[in-house]
C-alpha cells in the first residue's frame, strides 16, 4: 500500500518547505524593514501552533483512529512541559529575583537548599528521560487499569478528564514544590543559549517543525500497518475484534501510551517557546480545546488535526487582539458551525461540497433524485 | 476577560478619553492623543505572554496598563524585560518582586495587610486566624503576617490555621489553605468557631473569588458575627461585592487604598465624571448600569496620570528616560488622595480600613496617611525577629 497519495505528498511537501525552510530563512536573513521579513513574534507564535498540532495528532490517534475519546491529553502535554520547565528553572542559576542558587519560588516558600528530587534536573538528558518515563508510566498504569476493566466510551472520557483535573489540583498545591499556581517562568537559558534571543526561538521553531513532521510520518506509517488496521477495527467494532482472537486491551494500552508520549514531546518543545508552564495547562478545558481542534480539522485523518490546531489558534490569536470583547462568540460560532454542518471538519469539506454538487447535478439531469450515499448504507445482516 | 479585569479596561478607556479631551499628552509644543490597544489574555498564561510580545513588538506601544493575578504578571515579566517595555500593575499583590520594567501602583503587603493587623491589634484582638486560597499571594502575605504578629507580641499558638515547617523546624508556611473554587467550608468554619470562643479573635481572609460566597454563608450559619469575630478580607472590593450576598458581610472589614465612599471633593468629582462618561461613551462591550468603583480601578487611573506626568517631565516617550523620571519621584493627586512613585517602583498612598455595609459600600473607620510601599518585607522581619530574641 502506498503511504501517500499524490496530492497529499504535494501538500505535505509544501507545508514542510514553508515551515522549515522559508519562514526561518525569511526571519533570519531579511532586514526588518523588508516586506518579506517574518518577525520574531510570528516565529514564536507559529512555533506554539506547531506544538499544539502535535498535541492534536495525539488526540486524533486515540479518538479518530482507535475510538478512544481522551479528555485528558493535556495532562501528558503539561507533564512534558513541567519536566522541561524544571530543567529551565535550574538553568536560571542565581539570576532570579533573590539571586539565590535555587529557584525563586522555593526561596518564597522558605527553602534555603534545593530539595533532593530537583537536583538531577540540572541535566537536560535526565529531564528528557523523565519526560518520557513519567507520562509513559502514568499512561501505562492508568491505561492498564482502565482497559483491563473494559472501561470504554463515555466512561473512559470521564475518567481521563477526572485524572487531569486531579493532577491539576495537585500541581496547584504549593507544597508539591513545583511552583504552585505560578508554575515556572522567567527562563533564561537552554543549553547555554538565551531562551529569549531570536536565534534560539528560531531553533526551537525548527525543532518543533521537525518533531511534528517525524510524528506525522510515524503515525502515517503506523496507520498503514496491520497494527493500524486492528486499531481502526477496534474503533468500528471492538467486540468483533475481540472474538477474532485479538487482545484489544493490549492494543489500546499501546496506543494510549504512545499518544501520551507524543503529547509529552509537544509539551517539552512548547514550554521554552511560550516561557511559562503552570497547572492551568492541565485543566480540563485545555484538553477539551485539543479535542475541538481535531473536530474542526477533521478527525480520522492525520492532516486534519494539524489544520485544526493551526486554524483555531490562529483565529484565537487574531480575535483576542481585533475583537477582545467578542472573540469568545467567534470561537463558539465556529465550533457550532463545524459540528452541525461539517461533521468531517475542514478536511472533509471538499468531499462534502462535491457530494452536494453531484446531488444537484443529478436532480437536474434525471429529474428524480438518487440518494448519493445509498451505496454506503450498511446492509443489515440476515 | 474576567469581570474584575473588564472593569480595569473600562476605567482605563475612561482615563484616556479624559486625557485626550483635555488636550492629550503634551511634549513641549506638541500634544499627543492616547490611542488605546486592547488585548485579552483570556486567563491563558502563554497567551498573556504572546499578547505582551505583540503589544511591544508589533503595535510598539509606549506603555502598558494591566494584568490581574500574580501569575499573569509573572508570565509577561520576561517579555517586558527583554523588549524593555513599561508595565503599570494595579492589583494588590505579595511583593517580593522588583522589575525595572514594571511600576507597581498596587497595594504592597504593608499598604493593606499589615495596616489591617495594626487596626485589629488596636481593637484589642489577640488571636488571628489566617485563611486563604493556595497560591503565592495568600501564602506570602500570611507568612509576612505571621512574622509581623510574632514581632507584635502575639504568640504562635494564638495564630490559627496551622503551620508547615521545614526539616530544621523553621515555619515556611502559616495559615489554612483551600484550592481555587473551593466550596466546602464547614470544617474550617467549625475550626474558626472553636478558635474564636475566647471572644478576642479575628479572621484574616485571603480567599479569592467565588469561594467567598460559601465561606461567608457558612460564617453566617455558624452564628459568628462581626462583633465577636470580625473577618477582614483583602480580595473583596466594591466591584466584587456587587456579585456577593452582602447581607452576610455586613460589619466585616476591608482594607484598601481607595474606597468609593471617600467623601472628598476630588473623589466626588471623579465619580461624577466617571458616571457621565459611562452614560455617553460608545466603546464596545462597556456595561453602563450598576457599576462600582474600587481600588484596583483607581490605581489604574492613578498609574495613567503618573505615567503622563513623567512623560511630560521627561519630554519623551522613551522608556528609559520616563523610568528615570518616575524613579526620581512623580506625584499625582488622585481620587483617593495624593500618591507618589518612589525609587523602588512602588507608591506612597493613604490606606483606609472600612466596614462593609449592606449596600456593598464601605464605611471608613480609620485612615493611615501616606504609607510608603515596600516590596521586600520578609527579610526585614526576619532580621527584626532575630534581634528581638
Amino acid at each position: 500500500m502506498r503511504l501517500f497519495s499524490k496530492w497529499e505528498l504535494i501538500g505535505v511537501g509544501a507545508a514542510v518547505l514553508l515551515m522549515l525552510v522559508i519562514l526561518p530563512c525569511l526571519n533570519a536573513f531579511t532586514p526588518e524593514s523588508s516586506w518579506l521579513h517574518v518577525s520574531n513574534f510570528t516565529i514564536t507564535v507559529y512555533g506554539k501552533y506547531l506544538c499544539y498540532a502535535m498535541l492534536a495528532i495525539s488526540v486524533d490517534l486515540l479518538w479518530g483512529y482507535t475510538g478512544l475519546l481522551s479528555l485528558g491529553q493535556s495532562l501528558f502535554f503539561a507533564l512534558g512541559g513541567y519536566m522541561m520547565g524544571m530543567y529551565l528553572m535550574r538553568m536560571i542559576g542565581d539570576l532570579g529575583q533573590y539571586h539565590q542558587p535555587i529557584p525563586d519560588f522555593l526561596v518564597f516558600l522558605g527553602w534555603s537548599t534545593l530539595p533532593a528530587f530537583w537536583k538531577p534536573f540540572s541535566s537536560l538528558p535526565f529531564a528528557m528521560l523523565m519526560a518520557i518515563v513519567l507520562p509513559g508510566l502514568l499512561a501505562g498504569i492508568f491505561g492498564y487499569l482502565a482497559f483491563r476493566s473494559r472501561i470504554r466510551g463515555v466512561y473512559f472520557s470521564i475518567l481521563t478528564q477526572a485524572l487531569t483535573y486531579a493532577a491539576c489540583l495537585l500541581f496547584f498545591r504549593n507544597s508539591l514544590l513545583l511552583g504552585g499556581n505560578n508554575g515556572f517562568t522567567d527562563f533564561k537559558f537552554i543549553l547555554g543559549h538565551d531562551t529569549r534571543e531570536p536565534a534560539t526561538q528560531r531553533g526551537l521553531f525548527v525543532a518543533s517543525g521537525v518533531a511534528l513532521l517525524l510524528v506525522y510520518l510515524f503515525c502515517k506509517w503506523l496507520t498503514t500497518t496491520k497494527f493500524g488496521k486492528v486499531k481502526r477495527a477496534i474503533r468500528d467494532s471492538e467486540n468483533r475484534v475481540m472474538f477474532s482472537g485479538y487482545s484489544t486491551a493490549n492494543f489500546k494500552l499501546f496506543i494510549f501510551v504512545l499518544a501520551s508520549l507524543i503529547a509529552s514531546l509537544a509539551g517539552v518543545l512548547y514550554v521554552p517557546q511560550v516561557g511559562i508552564i503552570n497547572p492551568s495547562e492541565m485543566s480540563t478545558d485545555k484538553s477539551l480545546e485539543a479535542v475541538v481542534w481535531v473536530a474542526v480539522g477533521g478527525r480520522g485523518t492525520l492532516v486534519g488535526p494539524v489544520i485544526g490546531a493551526f486554524a483555531v489558534n490562529a483565529m484565537k490569536s487574531w480575535a483576542t487582539r481585533a475583537y477582545p470583547d467578542l472573540w469568545l462568540m467567534f470561537l463558539g460560532t465556529m465550533f457550532i458551525v463545524v459540528t452541525i454542518f461539517m461533521p468531517k471538519g475542514i478536511v472533509g469539506l471538499p468531499a462534502q461540497l462535491k457530494a452536494v454538487y453531484q446531488k444537484m447535478a443529478q436532480k437536474n439531469n434525471a429529474g428524480f433524485p438518487v440518494p448519493v450515499d445509498a451505496a454506503v448504507q450498511p446492509v443489515k445482516p440476515e | 476577560m474576567a469581570i474584575s479585569e473588564t472593569s480595569l479596561r473600562d476605567v482605563l478607556l475612561f482615563t484616556f478619553d479624559e486625557i485626550n479631551a483635555a488636550g492629550g499628552v503634551k511634549l513641549g509644543d506638541q500634544s499627543y492623543k492616547i490611542e488605546p490597544v486592547v488585548v485579552d489574555g483570556a486567563s491563558n498564561w502563554p497567551l498573556f505572554a504572546e499578547k505582551a510580545k505583540q503589544l511591544l513588538e508589533q503595535d510598539k506601544v509606549a506603555v502598558t496598563f494591566g494584568c490581574w493575578t500574580s501569575v499573569s504578571r509573572k508570565s509577561v515579566l520576561p517579555v517586558f524585560e527583554k523588549d524593555n517595555g513599561m508595565l503599570f500593575y494595579p492589583v494588590q499583590y505579595e511583593g517580593e518582586e522588583l522589575s525595572k520594567n514594571i511600576f507597581y501602583t498596587a497595594e504592597a503587603v504593608n499598604q493593606q495587610a499589615t495596616p489591617a493587623v495594626d487596626y485589629l491589634l488596636k481593637q484589642g484582638k489577640k488571636k488571628f486566624y489566617l485563611l486563604g486560597t493556595d497560591y503565592v499571594y495568600p501564602q506570602t502575605t500570611c507568612l509576612i503576617l505571621y512574622k509581623y504578629l510574632l514581632l507584635h507580641g502575639i504568640p504562635a499558638e494564638n495564630i490559627g490555621g496551622g503551620f508547615r515547617k521545614d526539616d530544621s523546624g523553621k515555619v515556611i508556611s502559616a495559615g489554612k489553605y483551600v484550592p481555587f473554587s473551593h466550596t466546602d467550608f464547614q470544617q474550617i468554619v467549625a475550626d474558626i468557631k472553636q478558635f474564636a470562643a475566647s471572644g478576642d479573635a479575628c479572621v484574616i481572609n485571603l480567599i479569592n473569588g467565588d469561594s467567598n460566597v460559601p465561606f461567608f454563608k457558612e460564617i453566617a450559619a455558624a452564628g459568628l458575627t462581626a462583633a465577636d469575630c470580625p473577618v477582614v478580607s483583602f480580595s473583596l472590593a466594591e466591584d466584587e461585592l456587587r456579585a456577593l450576598p452582602t447581607k452576610d458581610l455586613v460589619g466585616e472589614l476591608g482594607c484598601w487604598t481607595y474606597f468609593m465612599s471617600i467623601n472628598t471633593p476630588a473623589n466626588t468629582s471623579f465619580l461624577k465624571n466617571w458616571d457621565a462618561w459611562l452614560a455617553t461613551q460608545t466603546h464596545p462591550g462597556v456595561v453602563k448600569e450598576k457599576r462600582a468603583m474600587d481600588s484596583p480601578m483607581v490605581l489604574s487611573y492613578n498609574g495613567v496620570y503618573l505615567w503622563k506626568a513623567a512623560v511630560e517631565k521627561a519630554g519623551t516617550f522613551d522608556v528609559d528616560k520616563v523610568r528615570d523620571v518616575l524613579e526620581a519621584g512623580v506625584s499625582f493627586a488622585g481620587p483617593g488622595g495624593s500618591t507618589t512613585m518612589q525609587k523602588n517602583h512602588h507608591t506612597t498612598k493613604d490606606v483606609f480600613i472600612g466596614e462593609t455595609k449592606a449596600n456593598g459600600q464601605f464605611k471608613i473607620l480609620e485612615t493611615f496617611p501616606q504609607v510608603v510601599g515596600e516590596p521586600f518585607l520578609l527579610k526585614g522581619l526576619d532580621a527584626k525577629l532575630a534581634a528581638a530574641k
